[in-house]
């Protein structure tokens, strides 16, 4: 007996009751569906994260100073000063394969232009910044070398500040005060979007930091140095030189801990997604436990089926059905079962990922690997919790199912 | 035309043995049958030796638990015999597993049940087909629907292929599972009280398509315990505690034609009178 024939014959059996053969695919169907929904919004949190440490620039290291662990109590990434700005200079002169380099001087200062004002973030950064991080500009031109080494009150204006202090009106040329002092814009920037931690990475001003050191913050150490590698491949060797180089103008001894940390791009984008992966996988397993559920809805059906149609397997095997075509027969009902479940499941999943994304604004990503796993796991489950019901089918005695009532 | 065509088809493997004749269709020798339920021994069957020719139309009778079940169940190779020996057209069925035992009943047998046992919700015609799908043969789908067709034209249903059995009277039910019975080319039919659910006029028009198909060289197998359906038979075994206890001819043999004739007389004058 051909699989085909076969096939109708399960198709048939199915359709005989409409609504019971619904409500079993029922289970699959919401299985599958928050299988699918709930991979691609943890997919989709994934996926932004690493959009957002892309946005970080290419082949691009960081250098934070240190943690400070005086007297037991560690601070995070840049809580001590500890990175001078004679070590980004050695750091610019001595480390080869190297594109650019730029310290971040962070503050938050109020600008004011007119009568409008805002608190924003004031960046102190060095000429390489913008071409580090691929951040195009959208109007007038990046500040030189020759700025930095002056102090010179220049700044690149983010998009975000810039509409709020400015409006519609070209930003460039005109004089913001920060913290009282005059700037002049000389650049737009271009839009970034958010950040990993989800801040609005257009809501800025970047001075150089030379600048904002004198005039703003007052520091006279760095919270961090970016560092772009000239190629991906050499991203570790680049590394290893910045921490030599540093250990030894810290004068730390061999055997103790660094008081800065170098973190390649690589290292923080495997940092930010470890805890999307981590809420995928959570959320898979939630809703793969409905899927379970759904396949002994259907053992529990195909075991009934079974026993209801006892005369008819009598009589199949009466006129020459031999074990093998029953248990075929039921089996196939079984995985037609799941598999039609499973196909709407896929469908509604992704229809629910598009409303949640449509809704409530999060990112969601259907990958074709997550409709492919929920299909082929709901025929597994379909030949799982089949199985049994279907072999007990095969194994019944001609005389007996033919007699049963 | 069509449907004499289609009855040549079917009979033409009889005919070729009848040219032969070497071997029984049925031969049991010594036959027994025992069931084991719990710690009690059940011998349905005690030693049974029966030889039944091709071209015959036999019918089993007995009380219940005389054992004519469990012969009927053997004969349809649906169970194997616990001693003893049976060849089913040569062959020896105690020797076969589950599978072959299935293959021999789908070559070789044609079974029409007291319930009729039609699936529901499937038309006429692929009830007929349904023994064509286990088929070993690898028998085309335009195959089996023409010979499910021509099976349904010969016992005058040929309209009917495509009512559902839920459309159709228990007489022309019973008719459909006969069809069934004989699509894949029986060397035996076998047939378990076959009029047990319907009424005497649709009995004997039952009877009749039997007589009908053992003319036309059938073998048949009937088990009843109705003597006026056993009188429709050529040949009568009797059984009673396991044993046969009888086996003749059927002398004062009923024919369905005159049978059907006289009681729609008998109606008429009823309705006459009343």
């Amino acid at each position: 007996m051909n699989l085909f024939a076969t096939f109708r014959i399960a198709v048939r059996a199915l359709r005989r009751n409409t609504l019971r053969t619904l409500l079993t695919m029922l289970g699959i169907i919401i299985g599958v569906g928050a299988v699918i929904a709930m991979v691609s919004i943890g997919n989709g949190a994934k996926a932004q994260m690493e959009a957002r440490v892309a946005s970080l620039g290419q082949n691009v290291i960081q250098v934070f100073s240190g943690m400070s662990s005086r007297g037991g109590f560690r601070g995070g990434f840049g809580s001590s000063g500890t990175l001078t700005r004679e070590d980004y200079e050695s750091l610019r002169r001595e480390v080869s394969g190297v594109n650019g380099a730029s310290p971040e001087v962070r503050s938050f200062a109020q600008l004011a232009y007119g009568n409008q004002n805002i608190n924003s973030q004031v960046l102190g950064v060095g000429a390489d910044y913008v071409d580090i991080r691929s951040w195009p500009l959208a109007g007038g031109a990046n500040f030189t070398e020759n700025d930095v080494r002056n102090a010179n009150k220049v700044a690149l204006i983010g998009k975000t500040t810039a509409e709020t202090l400015f409006g519609d009106s070209d930003p460039v040329g005109q004089i913001i005060r920060v913290k009282s002092a005059p700037f002049t814009v000389v650049g737009l920037l271009g839009a970034k979007g958010t950040s990993m931690m989800g801040s609005d990475q257009d809501d800025v001003l970047l001075v150089p930091y030379t600048s904002a050191m004198r005039r703003l913050s007052g520091d006279n150490t760095f919270r961090s140095i970016m560092v772009q590698a000239a190629e991906r491949d050499s991203l570790a060797d680049v590394q290893q030189q910045i921490t030599e180089l540093l250990r030894q103008r810290h004068r730390i001894l061999d055997g103790r801990d660094d008081d800065f940390i170098v973190r390649t791009q690589q290292e923080i984008a495997d940092f930010a997604t470890d805890s999307a992966k981590i809420m995928t996988y959570l959320l898979g397993a939630v809703a793969s436990v409905s899927l379970i559920v759904g396949g002994i809805g259907i053992m529990n059906i195909m075991l009934v089926s079974v026993t209801e149609r006892t005369r008819e397997i009598g009589l199949r095997m009466a006129v020459g059905a031999r074990g093998r075509d029953i248990l075929w027969q039921f089996l196939i009902e079984a995985v037609t079962l799941s598999l039609v479940g499973g196909i709407i499941g896929i469908l509604l999943g992704m229809g629910g990922a598009e409303l949640v994304s449509k809704n409530l604004g999060w990112s969601t990503l259907v990958s074709p690997e997550s409709i492919m796993t929920a299909f082929f796991f709901s025929a597994a489950i379909g030949v799982f919790f089949g199985f049994y019901p279907a072999r007990k089918a095969a194994q019944l005695d001609p005389i007996d199912a033919l007699r049963y009532e | 035309m069509a449907g004499r065509l289609a009855v040549a088809a079917v009979f033409a493997g009889v005919d070729s043995s009848f040219c032969v004749l070497v071997h029984p269709v049925v031969k049991l020798e010594n036959f027994a049958k025992t069931y084991h339920t719990g710690e009690v021994e059940v011998h349905a069957v005690k030693g049974v030796s029966l030889e039944i020719q091709p071209g015959e139309f036999l019918a089993i009778m007995g009380a219940s638990g005389s054992g004519k079940s469990t012969m009927m169940n053997s004969i349809g190779c649906l169970d194997r015999p616990t001693s003893g020996m049976y060849l089913l057209d040569g062959v020896n069925v105690g020797a076969l597993g589950r599978d072959a035992l299935a293959d021999l009943r789908n070559e070789k047998i044609g079974f029409v049940f007291q319930g009729f046992n039609l699936l529901s919700r499937t038309s006429a015609v692929e009830n007929i087909e349904l023994p064509l799908l286990y088929s070993r043969q690898g028998i085309t789908r335009r195959t089996q629907r023409e010979r499910a067709e021509n099976a349904l034209a010969l016992v005058g249903l040929g309209e009917r292929g495509d009512h559902h059995p839920n459309q159709l009277s228990g007489g022309q039910q019973q008719r459909v599972a006969i069809a069934r019975a004989l699509v894949n080319h029986p060397k035996l039919l076998l047939a378990d009280e076959p009029t047990g659910n319907l009424d005497t006029m649709t009995s004997i028009e039952i009877m009749g398509i039997f007589q009908d198909l053992n003319r036309r060289g059938m073998t048949i197998v009937m088990v009843t315990h109705e003597l006026d359906i056993a009188r429709y038979c050529l040949r009568m075994v009797v059984m009673r505690d396991g044993r046969v206890v009888r086996d003749e001819p059927v002398n004062d043999r009923l024919a369905a034609i005159d049978e059907l004739q006289k009681l729609k007389q008998e109606q008429q004058a009823v309705q006459l009178t009343s």
